[in-house]
């Protein structure tokens, strides 16, 4: 199990070489073992770009984020080995077209783990089984509903036995009837004592699950706090603004 | 076919639009759907739609095997014999055709490699080879490389023209294995890489698979192409059909007759080709 500090992160992106915008402005956070963080906000207010850097797919200007002693932003890092321990899950699924269901699962464990077929396969097996899609093991994705690509995206990142599970808006993409059995998933995953580090808006699963909400505006965190406080009494106005108009 | 297949699609298309008409630049690539799309050989391969009975190909392929049938049974003299010479040159054609679309593919491979490197001297290296290839007439290239290779490696003919044919057409596969690559949705890429796969393993088994997948009709057709460029090489003492149509004429001055079987034969071939390149392109599509 894992715990993840980010301490003062920065990140600016230059539009067309000129503009700089800053996308994340000194944010620091801390989710410890076995909590589930869910960031909020208005879409633009660089949420992702913060989850993102935790397993470095974006590179921060500045600022540091550590996981566990290893400090993910110090240069030198192996940062194979903090992906490999970093699950991720992506808005658009991401899963391999060209792989069946099963391959998609095993891939990384057969490569990266060097795991053999048959142990990768089991393992796969009892994930499928875990996220209710046994039967699809050896189907596409594409022949697969979003819903059901999200829970084996989740399956995929579970293969490699991660100490944390990133989740970039899992349900953004998927039609509303779809949206509940992939929170499921994740719901029975926070009960188990997985950390969790979310972006979503789904305001149901952040009051269920999450240990503490952020609220992030135009790269800043706003506001830190429980589902109570943050919902019930948001300190700020901007927080409260958002929270009107979502809810 | 899901939208990623689409844009995939188009960025190909794209690329072969780039590669037929020099004035499209970079910004056909962009896919913001360009209304040049339409100036490519597109029609050169069925589309999956046209099932009835009279689709340009079909009349096209059907007039010219009864032309063919009709000039070498109603007129044997001279038809037959002007057929029985030129399709001598076929084994040429095809050895050359395919040794050099294998060849275009080896160094296509390594210069799409080099125009997606981060190195930026490999890259450098790939786009200048491909700026002098796109910018010189392949005839030209053709005999260039061709007495380049003879005079300093001392190589036979066929060999020699294979290798001028690689070369040629190695760039503009290279463009294509470049579309292919950087077609490959980013999400991919990000996925496998925050799985913990490294570069190589990202490259390996996640974008090549899907490269080959959009880039094979591409080949396909390129394929087609270089058996209508390889006439080429008849400039270069090679018997292929149509060397062996001009021989025929300078021995016994039948023009008009030998180019109309040799036109017959390279229509009929390509036509073949090309509808096979379209039942490849189908099945792709089919396996999603």
């Amino acid at each position: 199990m894992a715990k993840i500090e980010i301490k003062d992160l920065c990140k600016d992106f230059t539009v067309d070489g000129l503009k700089t915008v800053h996308a994340v402005k000194h944010a620091s956070l801390t989710v410890n073992d076995g909590e589930v963080v869910v960031i909020i906000g208005p879409s633009g207010s660089g949420k992702s770009t913060l989850l993102r850097s935790v397993n470095k797919l974006e590179e921060p200007t500045s600022g540091s984020i550590r996981i566990d002693d290893v400090e993910v932003t110090n240069p030198k890092a192996d940062l194979r080995k903090i992906r490999e321990e970093v699950g991720m899950v992506f808005q658009s699924f991401n899963l391999f077209p060209h792989l069946t269901v099963l391959d998609n699962i095993t891939l990384a464990p057969r490569k990266v783990l060097k795991m053999d077929k048959a142990a990768a396969e089991k393992l796969a097996m009892e994930l499928l089984e875990r996220v209710g899609l046994a039967d699809k093991a050896k189907n596409h994705p594409t022949q697969l509903s979003g819903g059901q690509q999200q829970r084996v995206a989740i399956a995929r990142a579970l293969a490699m036995k991660p100490k944390a599970m990133l989740f970039d808006e899992p349900t953004s993409a998927l039609d509303p009837e779809m949206i509940s059995e992939v929170l499921d998933v994740m719901l029975d995953l926070a009960k188990e004592g997985m950390t969790m580090l979310l972006v979503t808006h789904e305001m149901g699963f952040a009051k269920a699950a999450a240990d503490k909400i952020i609220f992030m505006d135009a790269g800043e965190i706003i506001e830190t706090g429980t589902p109570d406080e943050i919902f019930t009494n948001p300190k700020s106005e901007r927080t409260k603004s958002f929270l009107d108009h979502i809810l | 076919m899901n939208e990623d297949e689409k844009r995939i699609e188009n960025a190909l298309k794209a690329e072969v639009v780039r590669k037929k008409v020099v004035s499209v630049d970079s910004a056909a690539l962009n896919d913001k759907g360009p209304a040049t799309i339409t100036m490519t050989d597109g029609p050169l391969i069925p589309k999956k739609g046209e099932k009835h009975v009279l689709s340009s190909w079909r009349i096209t392929f059907v007039g010219a095997i009864l032309l063919l049938a009709a000039l070498l049974v109603f007129k044997p003299e001279p038809y037959l014999q002007i057929f029985k010479v030129c399709i001598q040159g076929a084994p040429v054609t095809f050895q050359v055709t395919i040794c050099a679309i294998i060849g275009a593919v080896i160094i296509g491979t390594f210069t799409g490699l080099g125009s997606v490197s981060r190195h930026r001297w490999i890259n450098m290296i790939s786009g200048i080879y491909v700026e002098l290839i796109r910018g010189i007439p392949l005839l030209v290239q053709l005999i260039f490389i061709y007495y380049a290779v003879g005079r300093f490696f001392h190589i036979e003919g066929m060999v020699a023209a294979v290798i001028a044919l690689s070369i040629c057409f190695g760039a503009y596969m290279g463009e294509i294995i470049r579309a292919g690559i950087q077609a490959v949705p980013r999400g991919q890429t990000e996925a496998a890489t925050a799985l913990g796969l490294s570069r190589t393993q990202v490259f390996i088994h996640v974008v090549l698979p899907q490269t080959v997948k959009v880039v094979l009709p591409a080949i396909g057709n390129e394929f087609i192409s270089m058996l209508k460029d390889s006439t080429l090489v008849s400039q270069l003492a090679l018997a292929d059909i149509l060397r062996k149509g001009r021989e025929y004429i300078s021995r016994t001055f039948l023009s008009l007759e030998t180019m109309l079987i040799v036109a017959l034969i390279y229509l009929i071939l390509t036509l073949v080709l090309s509808r096979l390149v379209g039942m490849l392109e189908e099945r792709l599509h089919k396996n999603g």
